[in-house]
């Protein structure tokens, strides 16, 4: 292959259709894709689930799937078309010439195969270096990739080693052959966001040395932003916007472009809701608890503050015991002495990485998990020492929303049996009432009246979390804690969703616990922010305080690491 | 930001916008109002009608369900009638089949026989699907030391084999029929289903629609038996189906042994078996009650097979 000066394309993709065809028909994935990446450039292909930005970097290195294949156009590696070669052809190209960093860090590595192993045989498959030689550079690649005392590192099998490092040792398989392109899959997606900065900070820094061009694929506007000099916005298969990443960002001018600007979470930076409502939800909250002393008084930001805890959490801790059992097992703190309240009708954001004990938390404030210590009073009552009938009492007043969208909805009934079951479980109304309610709250989340005889695999993600939404609004709960609840949906679902559980706060003064990694999202919808590590507190302020000065070391790292968090906007 | 330089644009990278007409934007997340409605059973049955293996099975099985309900549509002839001077003679009118060694009919022995080999595996089918699925689940949801008993407790049958099991009951019982092969069958099949039973539940259970069952104030039991169980059928009903197959050539197994059903009784079993001392000299006496049994086993197979493909969640993604 010729050595190729800076100013001739590496790659450049044409034209490309890529259909799949599943029973008997053909799906149009890509449509009409452009794109140039240059030496030694970075370019970021964005889009939601199904845009085809993934199918448009597996075509380029031949890795469709077995029922998909390109149908039109070229890919042009270094002045080769490449859209059609043989199946010999790719193997030489892949590895040696287009590297890969895949998405999901765990199930990328084999489990049966030591890292330094794994590193050895991309040496071995290009050619490149044997035995001796090969453990060497094995080694010299994962110190390389950013992995402290590699040569026992290597040694290691990929389930002792976190997310963060397996995706290095992913990463120093993908350079191994010190490839010209690197196609970079969603790279840190799966892990958390300190780690996701410190990685692709890395990877920035390694891609820089070695002059590799790397066609970074991701979701994440504000991420693709801030390490990309070109950006490509993909939508339904079409490019609908691509230049340079901060012009499309401050002048988007495709329609899809703005909204997509509009709804990142990483570049919001505004409190969904003005201060008017604010003084709205207070009241209706109030009026909800049947508080009358603090409704006359809702009308000052004072009397907002002045409205009971609904929810007061006192050194709560939680040890779970891992590994054997009895006395000898070995014990981990989940949750550590952790104390927070949650004023009524506002939304308490619980933060934190994986592992950081925010979910068991939740599990205990909605009394799914009994506590090892320590208390959580709802409306002033303990509700560890609840009795059956009270807990069933409890269980009405307090509703949770969860992640999984696609775990969360009984795939056996059918929308309108999904959001009656609660009203029936509680022995609420008759048959025609329930029927007129959950009607009622299918409008109240956005859902047209012909979703009710529907089952939840007829619709998408964000239609089934509005209808879990529903469902936890069925009893007319006053709390409503969610569990990572926007965290699996793209992101314009997700602001709609956002905007969704906001203005049911307004209408109807719910409390949330609003259970979540992401901070950006935390900065939209929380007024109060609870962050944990390790199962430990270490802040707790409104969310003005967090985000304008945090305290501690950690909520910082938490704060720097949100991607395209410093990038000013101009919409 | 990094400091990237910031280099002019260059060519094939300046700012092109799609035109409109081309990208048209759709609603965010809009409900197609218009397909009709389906439930998960409704799309597998729609995934199952088109299949060959599926049409083909079922309809063999519901062939051999008529045939065993009313073998009179099928033949007059009493299967028991015996006449020895016909013992052996070829195919003739009114017995196309021709005739076994005792004289009696082959064709009607075989419609007859069908009758047998269906009752038992149905019947020893429901046993193992009703003890296996609550033990199973019972097992699978609670878990602790219920699962521990239960699962220990399952695996004493499971150790046995299953014809083995069979064969040593079968011999300390007294009365033999259709009921007490199916019984003696059951008591050795029904761990199979309890596992998996248990793995299903296990598995439905970590969903998070079970743990807002349960904040709704649902029961455990309630919660067990309206979410857990009704997800949790679809690989019982694959195992079961093709169990029925295993257990129809269990019971001829016992017959050909002459410890399953009684020598009055007619099964395809005890026909092979007795068609064995004629094997060299008239083979298709043996030949009929064989393609019987083994059309039968077959289709409940490729019947299990299809449900299979119809039922398995990872299928349904695709």
């Amino acid at each position: 292959m010729p050595a190729s000066d800076a100013d001739q394309p590496l790659l450049q993709v044409r034209g490309l259709h890529v259909d799949f065809t599943s029973g008997g028909r053909a799906v149009h994935a890509v449509r009409g894709a452009d794109l140039t990446v240059y030496p030694g450039q970075t370019v970021a292909i964005v889009g939601e689930s199904g845009s085809g930005k993934s199918t448009t970097a597996q075509a380029v290195i031949g890795l469709l799937p077995g029922n998909g294949r390109v149908v039109g156009g070229q890919v042009l590696f270094d002045g080769r078309d490449i859209a059609h070669a043989s199946r010999r052809e790719f193997v030489e190209l892949r590895g040696k010439h287009i590297g890969l960093v895949p998405q999901d860090p765990m199930s990328n590595l084999n489990p049966v195969w030591t890292i330094g192993f794994q590193v050895r045989e991309a040496l071995a498959a290009n050619g490149l270096a044997k035995g001796r030689a090969a453990k060497q550079r094995a080694a010299q690649l994962l110190a390389e990739a950013g992995l402290p005392d590699a040569d026992r590192r290597a040694k290691q099998y990929p389930h002792e080693f976190s997310g963060g490092m397996r995706q290095r040792a992913l990463i120093a398989i993908g350079l191994a052959s010190r490839p010209r392109l690197l196609i970079a899959d969603e790279p840190t997606s799966a892990l958390d966001v300190t780690v996701q900065r410190q990685i692709l900070d890395h990877l920035d820094g390694l891609t820089r040395e070695l002059g590799t061009a790397v066609l970074l694929i991701t979701h994440d506007l504000g991420l693709a932003a801030e390490r990309a000099e070109h950006l490509v916005v993909m939508y339904k298969g079409q490019v609908v916007e691509s230049g340079p990443a901060l012009q499309i960002l401050q002048d988007p001018q495709h329609p899809y472009t703005q909204r997509l600007v509009r709804a990142a979470p990483s570049l919001a930076s505004q409190r969904l809701r003005s201060s008017s409502q604010r003084e709205q939800v207070a009241a209706a909250a109030a009026e909800h608890a049947g508080l009358a002393h603090a409704a006359a008084v809702a009308g000052s930001d004072v009397g907002v503050e002045q409205t009971a805890n609904v929810i007061e959490v006192e050194d709560l801790t939680k040890v779970f015991t891992i590994r054997g059992s009895g006395p000898r097992g070995e014990k981990l703190r989940a949750v550590d002495g952790v104390s927070f309240a949650v004023r009524r009708g506002t939304t308490t954001a619980v933060v934190g990485e994986s592992g950081s004990g925010k979910s068991t938390v939740a599990q205990m404030v909605l009394n799914l998990l009994p506590a090892t210590s320590g208390t959580v009073r709802f409306d002033g009552v303990d509700i560890t020492t609840l009795d059956a009938r009270r807990r069933f009492d409890f269980r009405r007043r307090v509703q949770p929303i969860f992640q999984n969208p696609y775990g969360s909805l009984d795939p056996s009934f059918s929308i309108y049996r999904t959001i009656e079951e609660p009203l029936r479980v509680h022995g609420i109304g008759d048959a025609k009432s329930r029927e007129a309610r959950v009607r009622d709250l299918l409008d109240k989340v956005a859902l047209p009246a012909g979703t009710i005889r529907r089952y939840p695999n007829e619709l998408s993600g964000g239609q089934r979390q509005r209808v879990a939404i529903a469902r936890a609004l069925a009893l007319n709960p006053e709390v409503v804690v969610c569990d990572e609840a926007v965290s699996a949906l793209d992101v314009l679902v997700q602001g709609q969703i956002l905007t969704l559980l906001n203005d049911l706060q307004a209408e109807l003064g719910l409390t949330y616990l609003f259970i979540t990694h992401d901070l950006a999202v935390v900065r939209q919808i929380a007024d109060d922010v609870v962050v944990m590590q390790k199962g430990r507190l270490v802040e707790a302020a409104t969310t003005d305080e967090v985000f304008r000065s945090p305290r501690q070391e950690y909520t910082r790292a938490l704060l720097e690491a949100i991607p395209g968090g410093n990038i000013e906007l101009g919409v | 930001m990094p400091d990237r330089p910031t280099a002019a644009v260059r060519p094939g990278q300046e700012h092109h916008v799609a035109p409109l007409e081309e990208t048209p934007l759709a609603a965010v997340d809009a409900v197609d109002e218009q397909a009709p409605p389906t439930s998960l059973w409704a799309d597998a049955w729609r995934r199952l009608r088109r299949r060959p293996l599926f049409l083909v099975s079922s309809l063999i099985i519901l062939l051999l369900l008529v045939v065993s309900l009313f073998p009179s549509l099928f033949t007059s002839v009493d299967p028991r009638f015996a006449d020895l001077t016909r013992s052996l003679q070829g195919p003739a009118e009114g017995h196309p089949l021709g005739f076994t060694q005792q004289g009696t009919d082959v064709y009607s022995r075989l419609v007859h026989g069908a009758r047998a080999s269906v009752s038992v595996g149905v019947i020893a089918t429901a046993l193992v699907v009703v003890i296996g699925g609550v033990v199973g689940a019972l097992a699978g949801f609670f878990g602790g030391w219920l699962d521990a008993v239960l699962s220990r407790f399952a695996d004493i049958f499971f150790a046995v084999p299953l014809l083995l099991g069979g064969i040593i009951l079968m011999q300390m019982l007294d009365t033999r029929n259709s009921f007490t092969v199916a019984l003696t069958l059951a008591v050795f099949g029904w761990p199979q289903v309890a596992r998996i039973m248990r793995g299903s539940v296990l598995q439905v259970r970590s969903n998070e629609y079970v743990t807002a069952a349960t904040s709704l104030g649902l029961g455990k039991l309630k919660v067990l038996l309206r979410h857990v169980v009704p997800n949790a059928l679809g690989p019982v009903i694959v195992v079961a189906t093709i169990s029925l197959g295993t257990f129809i050539a269990a019971e001829a197994t016992l017959s050909f042994l002459n410890i399953g059903l009684p020598p009055s009784t007619v099964s395809w079993g005890g026909d092979i078996s007795r068609a064995q001392t004629t094997l060299r000299t008239d083979p298709w006496v043996l030949l009929w009650p064989s393609i019987g049994l083994s059309v039968t086993v077959l289709s409940f197979l490729m019947l299990g097979d299809a449900l299979r493909d119809a039922l398995d969640p990872k299928g349904r993604t695709r």
